[in-house]
C-alpha cells in the first residue's frame, strides 16, 4: 500500500476538467457580435497588418465558400463565442497524464494539449487552425505552447495572424473560476507581444450543441473572385473614429497605443455626451449595437 | 559557382529559377533528406531544392521532382526505408534543375536495370533539350523526361490508385503540372505552390500571373477539405512545409490581390518604377517576402515578383 502510494504520479497541481461558461465582461462587443471595422486598438501591430486589415472586405466570407466554416484559430477560439469543455487523457498502465483535451462549441473546435514531454513537429509538418500544444507546470498555473497554427486573424475584422505565430497560454484555476492569459508573437505581424485574458465559470449543467458548417454558394461570381478593398478605397475605415469621437490616428494600432501614456496623445478626443453604442454587453443576449 | 549567379537568386532558403542544368559547386554534404508521412501510400521528402514527392506500393516507386544529382544517394537510402521497390515512375513538375537535377542519377540508383518512366509536359523537354545559353551547361540526356506529353492532362493508375497530371499552362513556367493522387488524396504542385515565399514567375520561359492565378484556382477545385476547411486533400508544395486547401486559399488570394492592385496601377498610367514605389505587396512581404516584422524597408523578393507581375500584365 505503501509503495503503492509512493509511486503515485504527480500529475497536474490542479484540475481543470470540467464544463466551462465564458464571461464577456472584457471585449464584450468584439467578442459577442464582432468588432467594428477599422479598429485596431490595442493591437501591436506592424505596417503590413495594417494594409492587410485595411484591404479586407468581409464579402469574402460570403461571396468564397472557403471562408464561409473556417473556425477561429486556437488563439482566438479561447475569446471567441461559446462553451468549453476541458477532460484528461491518461495513460492506463501508467496513470501518467497524457494530454488535456477541449472541446468549444464554435466550429465544434477540438484541441489536444500533451503533457507527456513530446516534441512539436518539425517545421515543414502541416499546420492545423488549432495548431500543435504542448503543456508544462509552472506552480499551479498551467502554461501551453502552441505552434503550427494556420494563417488566420487576431480580430475579425481582418487583422491577420500569420501561420509563423506562437501562442503562449496561461491557465489558472480560483475556485470555480478559470483565468486564460494568451500570448501571441508573430514575427510577421506584431512588434510585440499580443497579451489579451479571457475569464470562464465552472457550470456543470451546461449543454454544448452541435456546431455544424456547410458551406455552399451564396452569391453568383466569376470563378476565383477575390472580394478586397483596393489601397485608400476602403469607405468603412473611418466609422470606427467618428462613432467614438476618437482622431483616426488613435484606432490604427501599434505598440505605442497600447501604453498609458499614449493617452496624451489623443487629441483631439470628443467623446459623444453620452453612450451611443453597445452601452450594454456582457452576454449574447443584451449585447448589440443599440442596447443602453 | 560564379558563372551560374545570374541564374541563381537565392532567398527565403530556396532558389527561385534554378537553371535546367548545374548544381555548381554547392555543398550538399550536411543536407539531411527527412520524410513525412502524407496520406495513403504518399510522402513528402524535404531536403534541398524542391521538395519531392513519394508514392509507394506493390508496383514500385514514384517520384515527384528529383532534387539535385549530388543527393540521388541520400534520396534513395530514404526511399528504402520505405520500400525495397523500384522506381518506376518520374513526373517532373518542371523544368528547373531544382527539380529535375536527381532524374538521371535516381532512375539509375533507383531503376533495378529498367528506366523508369520520366514524365512531363512537352515544353519540359523542349527546355531541356534546347541549346544552353552562354554560361550555362547543356542537360544530361539521362535527365530527360521520356514520356512527355502535350494534352490538358495524363493518367495512369499505380500502386492500386489513379495518378493524374496536369498540364497548368503558363503559370510559374510554360510546362508546369500539377500531380493528383486520387485515392490518396493529395496533390503535388511544383513551384506554382511556395507557401512561404512569392510565385517566382518565369517570363522568360513561358510564365504568366493570370496562367498562375488559372493554376491555382484550378487546384482548389481538386481540393476538398474534410470537416471545418481541414485535412481533406493535402497539397505537397513545391518549396515549404505541407499544406491543405485553407492554405492554398491563402496564397490564391495574396496573388490575386496583388495582381488587381498592379493592375489598377496600371490603369492609372503607372510606370514600373511608380508601381514599386506604390508598394503594391506592403502587406504581405513581411509573410512571403523575406523581410521581419519591424523592417519598413522593401524586400528584393517582392521586386522581382512586382515586376513580374507588371510585366506579365503588359506594363510598359
Amino acid at each position: 500500500m505503501g509503495a503503492s502510494l509512493l509511486s503515485a504520479p504527480a500529475f497536474a497541481q490542479v484540475d481543470f476538467t470540467g464544463e466551462w461558461n465564458p464571461l464577456y465582461h472584457e471585449d464584450g462587443p468584439e467578442r459577442l457580435p464582432g468588432p467594428e471595422l477599422g479598429d485596431y486598438t490595442e493591437l501591436p501591430i506592424n505596417d503590413a497588418a495594417r494594409l492587410r486589415a485595411d484591404s479586407y472586405d468581409a464579402d469574402r466570407i460570403s461571396v468564397v465558400p472557403e471562408y464561409q466554416c473556417r473556425p477561429h484559430g486556437a488563439d482566438y477560439s479561447m475569446r471567441g463565442l461559446g462553451n468549453l469543455r476541458i477532460w484528461r487523457e491518461f495513460d492506463t498502465a501508467t496513470q501518467q497524464l497524457i494530454a488535456f483535451h477541449t472541446h468549444l462549441l464554435a466550429w465544434d473546435s477540438e484541441r489536444t494539449i500533451y503533457m507527456d514531454g513530446r516534441p512539436h513537429p518539425p517545421e515543414y509538418a502541416d499546420h492545423t487552425w488549432q495548431g500543435f500544444s504542448t503543456g508544462v507546470w509552472e506552480g499551479n498555473m498551467l502554461t501551453i505552447t502552441t505552434t503550427h497554427l494556420k494563417t488566420n486573424y487576431l480580430r475579425r475584422n481582418g487583422v491577420p495572424r500569420s501561420d509563423k505565430a506562437t501562442l503562449t497560454e496561461h491557465w489558472m484555476r480560483h475556485g470555480d473560476y478559470l483565468t486564460v492569459v494568451t500570448v501571441i508573437d508573430d514575427p510577421v505581424f506584431l512588434t510585440e507581444p499580443l497579451v489579451r485574458s479571457d475569464n470562464w465559470f465552472l457550470d456543470p449543467g451546461q449543454g454544448i450543441g452541435v456546431f455544424g458548417c456547410e458551406y455552399e454558394p451564396e452569391v453568383p461570381r466569376p470563378e476565383g473572385t477575390v472580394p478586397h478593398h483596393l489601397p485608400g478605397t476602403n469607405p468603412f475605415l473611418t466609422e470606427f473614429a467618428n462613432w467614438y469621437g476618437l482622431p483616426p490616428f488613435a484606432v490604427r494600432g501599434g505598440a505605442e497605443t497600447l501604453y498609458p501614456e499614449y493617452r496624451s496623445k489623443i487629441k483631439p478626443y470628443n467623446p459623444p455626451a453620452q453612450c451611443e453604442r453597445y452601452c450594454t454587453c456582457t452576454n449574447l443576449f443584451n449585447c448589440n449595437v443599440t442596447s443602453k | 559557382m560564379k558563372r551560374l549567379l545570374p541564374f541563381l537568386i537565392f532567398a527565403a532558403g530556396r532558389v527561385f529559377f534554378a537553371p535546367a542544368a548545374g548544381h555548381a559547386q554547392q555543398n550538399f554534404d550536411n543536407v539531411v533528406e527527412h520524410l513525412l508521412p502524407v496520406q495513403g501510400s504518399v510522402y513528402m521528402m524535404v531536403g534541398a531544392g524542391g521538395n519531392i514527392t513519394v508514392q509507394v506500393g506493390k508496383d514500385g516507386v514514384l517520384l515527384v521532382d528529383t532534387q539535385y544529382a549530388p543527393l540521388a544517394p541520400k534520396i534513395m537510402a530514404a526511399i528504402r526505408t520505405l520500400s525495397p521497390m523500384p522506381i518506376r515512375y518520374i513526373v517532373d513538375t518542371h523544368f528547373h534543375g531544382d527539380h529535375t537535377g536527381g532524374n538521371g542519377a535516381l532512375a539509375k540508383l533507383g531503376g533495378a536495370g529498367a528506366m523508369p518512366r520520366i514524365i512531363a509536359n512537352d515544353h519540359v523537354l523542349n527546355r531541356m533539350t534546347a541549346p544552353p545559353a552562354a554560361g550555362q551547361t547543356a542537360v544530361p540526356e539521362a535527365d530527360w523526361p521520356n514520356d512527355e506529353y502535350f494534352t490538358a492532362s495524363k493518367d495512369f493508375f499505380f500502386n492500386n490508385e489513379a495518378v493524374v497530371v496536369y498540364h497548368m499552362p503558363a503559370a510559374h513556367t510554360d510546362g508546369d503540372s500539377i500531380v493528383f493522387f486520387r485515392r490518396s488524396d493529395v496533390i503535388s504542385t511544383g513551384d506554382i505552390f511556395t507557401p512561404e515565399t512569392y510565385p517566382g514567375i518565369d517570363l522568360a520561359r513561358g510564365g504568366s500571373i493570370q496562367g498562375e492565378i488559372a493554376a491555382l484556382n484550378r487546384i482548389l477545385e481538386l481540393t476538398v477539405p474534410a470537416k471545418y476547411q481541414e485535412g481533406g486533400t493535402y497539397v505537397i508544395p513545391g518549396h515549404g512545409r505541407l499544406c491543405e486547401e485553407a492554405d492554398v486559399v491563402e496564397y490564391r488570394d495574396m496573388v490575386t490581390i496583388v495582381r488587381d492592385r498592379i493592375q489598377d496601377l496600371i490603369g492609372k498610367g503607372r510606370n514600373l518604377e511608380q508601381v514599386r514605389a506604390a508598394r503594391p505587396t506592403l502587406d504581405y512581404d513581411t509573410q512571403y517576402g523575406a523581410i521581419p516584422a519591424g523592417a519598413t524597408s522593401g524586400s528584393p523578393a517582392a521586386d522581382r515578383f512586382v515586376d513580374a507581375v507588371y510585366k506579365s500584365l503588359g506594363g510598359k
